[in-house]
């Protein structure tokens, strides 16, 4: 840190700063220690837990996930929120679906679902920026909706034997390392989007607004323009993802990847971003996003119904957003003792 | 009128110590509430005046001394306690129930009750009418909330206090946001409740305002008691002295300038019912106000002028370039800053930095290749605190640990980091301190000096005609007059700005 400058008088007591113990009560990293825990407990308790095929088929388990979490991360920085990216999911599995049944080439498949994909987020961008509408309820409505195009695109049919080459990309590792190549996708997107959140202006704007949106506004930040942007790139990124989970699956359907949703609310809000808005790390959404992984798959691997899973990922939501409310409660009694 | 309690005070603090960590708040302060005396509390911000008011009030229990009930020492344990004591306060901005009517807000939670435990509301009704009366104002009972001006709402949180059988009221900068006559009658009623008995404590920042309402003032300055001594007798720049405790070199330093060429030009703006026809011009080298009461539209141009609120008729020239409307980006592009009325939501974003929001206005010009560079971002945060010689500890800290007057530095320094030619500045001196004020005055005379075209916004007259080359007046959304410095005075100005004739 730079020394401190020639200012004379210091305005208030240096108590607020995060120093000292403070530093490892940091959310994101709480929630790193939390994830080494249930990996040291996962290892000590379930015998085929901490296997590198394991391990590598729980993170390509988790790819869908991670990668929208990427763009749902930079949606609730600016504190906004897409609750519909499982139904574009849904809507770009059953698409491709009905396209490959129709005679399509795969190459022509695939671009043309991300562009919808970013239809279906240019259509919640709109209704948020123009009309002003809260994006909780807009996106409530195009999850319905997108689901519903689904079932209207493919019906309860299921389409499978896309080419193996594509399925391969989908679910081989990259050589020579335990690691799929949509996983690898995503380390390569996480870098950038840690640089873009964290270093650029851009990033910077996101936080602006998401703190306080009308001073971002009168400092010239573009703030509608930007937010349509996450929108159209939330959209975009859940329909790639759905490429990636149908020929992961080999199976295009529409209800594909119902649900997963609030795995990634969930794995962003435990990685520390607060559901208003201006605060959280990258750096901590991964670890959420790690941690809701293993998670999963040990309740996988010790046969847990598929219900109770669902009960854990509500609750680690709900955890998540209510842990740092509780802990800034203590704080504020700590502080002013004589309330 | 004090004879009612003059022996013994209705509340006393008798050497109060505060403390929050390292820093002391209040350091032996003693203060005396008489029935029938409006008394100010006189300091700058950061001297303790909230603090004490928090310690009347309840919420903070002194580290030492004692809070003396009727002679009787007394502990808060919390503002209920307070309250029962009949201790009120009024804040400068009141949070009411909006769409709950006035009667219902002055009785809510102790609604009087009719058979089967319904409300009564004739009662209610009735009571909230013998109170408006008692304070001489003319409100309806019926009206709900919401739409209530400021100044209405500050009444309407005086007759609830009274309904309590409040017997001090404590008013924590009533007046910041209120027009003149707002101001006139909300003096009214604090005479009437002096005459009826009750204690006073007025904070102000505006002097004029302590002399014209209080009988005494105590000066706090660094959380120490400094003087408590009837208003009579005393001056304008004692009372400074004992506030800043040096002498004020003076609180407008307003260089001569020679006007320059136009820099902002606006014509005949009109958005449909905020403002109509609204045209000016502002020279480098000038400053130039922009007058009127609270509500004529002088916030609501600048907001236009700066992109952002959208003009339905009009046009808008920087330096010669046409403006397109609603765009902020733009605006700035052109040359055009804008310090915003409200600091805490328009004009900084609490939660981040000194230097981050320093830097918000320039995410541009911090680029180093594709991210923002950190070095360059403090430096020009650095550069900016130095020379408006900003208080502060570190340039990483959030600016919401600032002062008042010291985070109102942090917005004129992420604006003026964008080397704007035109300034406009709405209200730049509102809720902050003396020293601090005419820091910023010297700063704008300067900026105007070195050839920047300035327009100020200030609902503080002598401000405006300390400041301003020009003084253009607005009523009810229409430019009324354009006085020159020489003509301006506070007769003129205000007979425009109420929509008499004038010059």
């Amino acid at each position: 840190m730079a020394p401190d400058t020639a200012s004379d008088i210091p305005v208030r007591p240096a108590g607020e700063a995060r120093g000292g113990l403070g530093r490892f009560l940091r959310w994101d990293v709480l929630v790193t220690a939390l994830l080494i825990a249930v990996f040291l407990a996962g290892s000590a308790g379930s015998d085929g837990f901490a296997t590198i095929d394991n391990l590598s088929f729980a993170l390509g388990d988790l790819g869908e996930i991670a990668l929208i979490a990427l763009a749902m991360t930079m949606l609730v920085v600016a504190a906004e929120v897409d609750l519909s990216v499982a139904s574009v999911l849904g809507l770009s599995s059953a698409l491709i679906g009905a396209l490959w049944d129709g005679g399509w080439a795969i190459e022509a498949i695939i671009p043309l679902v991300v562009v919808v994909g970013m239809v279906c987020g240019l259509i919640n961008g709109l209704l948020v920026t123009r009309l002003g509408l809260p994006s909780l309820a807009v996106t409530i409505g195009t999850l319905a909706l997108y689901r519903g195009l689904a079932y209207v695109v493919l019906g309860d049919k299921a389409v499978a034997e896309f080419p193996a080459n594509y399925v391969s990309l989908a679910v081989d590792d990259v050589p020579g390392t335990p690691i799929p190549y949509p996983v690898a996708l995503f380390a390569v997107l996480a870098v950038i989007t840690g640089i873009v959140l964290h270093a650029t202006g851009f990033g910077r704007s996101l936080f602006a607004i998401g703190a306080q949106e009308e001073a971002a506004f009168f400092a010239g930040i573009r703030v509608k323009r930007i937010k349509l942007l996450l929108f159209v790139l939330s959209g975009t990124v859940a329909a790639f993802a759905g490429v990636v989970f149908t020929l992961r699956y080999g199976s295009a359907r529409a209800d594909n990847g119902m649900g997963i949703e609030l795995a990634v609310i969930a794995a962003v809000l435990l990685g520390g971003v607060d559901f208003d808005g201006g605060k959280g790390t990258l750096g901590g959404v991964i670890a959420g996003v790690l941690l809701i992984g293993l998670l999963r798959n040990l309740l996988m691997l010790n046969d847990v119904a598929t219900e109770i899973q669902s009960i854990v990922t509500g609750l680690l939501l709900i955890i998540s957003v209510l842990t740092p409310r509780l802990a800034a409660i203590v704080r504020q009694r700590r502080r002013a003792p004589a309330l | 009128m004090s004879e009612t309690g003059a022996s013994r005070p209705i509340i006393a603090l008798k050497d109060v110590t505060k403390s929050f960590g390292a820093v002391s708040a209040l350091r032996g302060v003693s203060l005396e509430l008489y029935a029938g005396e409006a008394h100010a509390l006189a300091g700058e911000n950061g001297a303790g005046k909230s603090t004490l008011v928090k310690t009347l009030a309840g919420v903070h229990r002194p580290d030492s001394g004692t809070v003396l009930l009727h002679g009787e020492p007394v502990v808060f344990h919390g503002p209920a306690d307070a309250q029962a004591a009949g201790v009120a306060v009024i804040y400068q901005e009141p949070t009411l129930f909006p769409d709950l009517s006035v009667a219902e807000n002055i009785f809510m939670g102790r609604q009087p009750r009719a058979g089967l435990g319904r409300i009564d509301r004739r009662a209610m009704r009735a009571e909230t009418a013998a109170l408006f009366q008692r304070l001489g104002v003319g409100l309806a009972p019926d009206q709900p909330a919401r739409g209530l001006s400021i100044a209405d709402q500050q009444l309407v949180e005086i007759a609830k206090a009274l309904s309590r059988d409040a017997r001090v009221l404590i008013m924590d900068e009533p007046t910041a946001a209120l027009s003149g006559n707002e101001v006139d009658r909300l003096f009214g009623v604090v005479e009437a409740l002096r005459a009826q008995g009750c204690a006073v404590l007025f904070i102000s920042h505006r002097l004029d305002e302590i002399f014209r309402l209080c009988q005494r003032v105590t000066t706090l300055r660094d959380g120490a008691w400094i003087a408590s001594e009837p208003v009579e007798g005393l001056t304008h720049d004692d009372l400074i002295r004992r506030m800043v405790g040096r002498e004020l070199d003076a609180l407008y330093p307003k260089q001569d300038t020679t006007p320059g060429e136009v820099a902002l030009k606006v014509e005949r703006l009109t958005r449909e019912g905020v403002f109509t026809d609204v045209s000016f011009e502002v020279r480098r080298g000038e400053i130039a106000a922009l007058a009127g009461l609270v509500g004529a539209g002088r916030s609501e141009v600048a907001r236009a002028i700066f992109g952002i609120d959208r003009f339905d008729a009009g046009k808008v020239t920087v330096n010669g370039r046409e403006l397109p409307p609603g765009s902020p980006t733009a605006a700035m592009g052109a040359g055009l800053a804008l310090v915003p009325e409200d600091r805490r939501q328009q004009g900084l974003v609490m939660d981040m930095s000194i230097e981050r929001n320093i830097g918000l206005t320039g995410l541009a010009a911090l680029r180093r290749g594709p991210v923002i560079s950190r070095a360059a971002e403090r430096d020009r945060a650095r550069d900016w605190a130095l020379k408006l010689r900003l208080k502060f500890a570190r340039l990483n800290d959030g600016v919401g640990v600032l002062s008042g007057g010291n985070q109102q530095k942090v917005v004129l320094a992420k604006w003026l980091a964008i080397g704007p030619s035109v300034l406009i500045v709405d209200e730049p001196t509102r809720g902050i301190d003396v020293g601090t004020k005419a820091e910023v005055h010297r700063l704008l005379s300067e900026l105007a000096g070195q050839g920047m075209a300035v327009l100020m916004i200030s609902s503080d007259l002598p401000e405006v005609l300390g400041m301003a080359d020009r003084v253009l007046v607005m009523h009810e959304g229409r430019i009324t007059a354009e006085i020159p410095r020489e003509r301006a005075t506070e007769e003129s100005v205000m007979a425009a700005a109420t929509g008499r004739a004038a010059a």
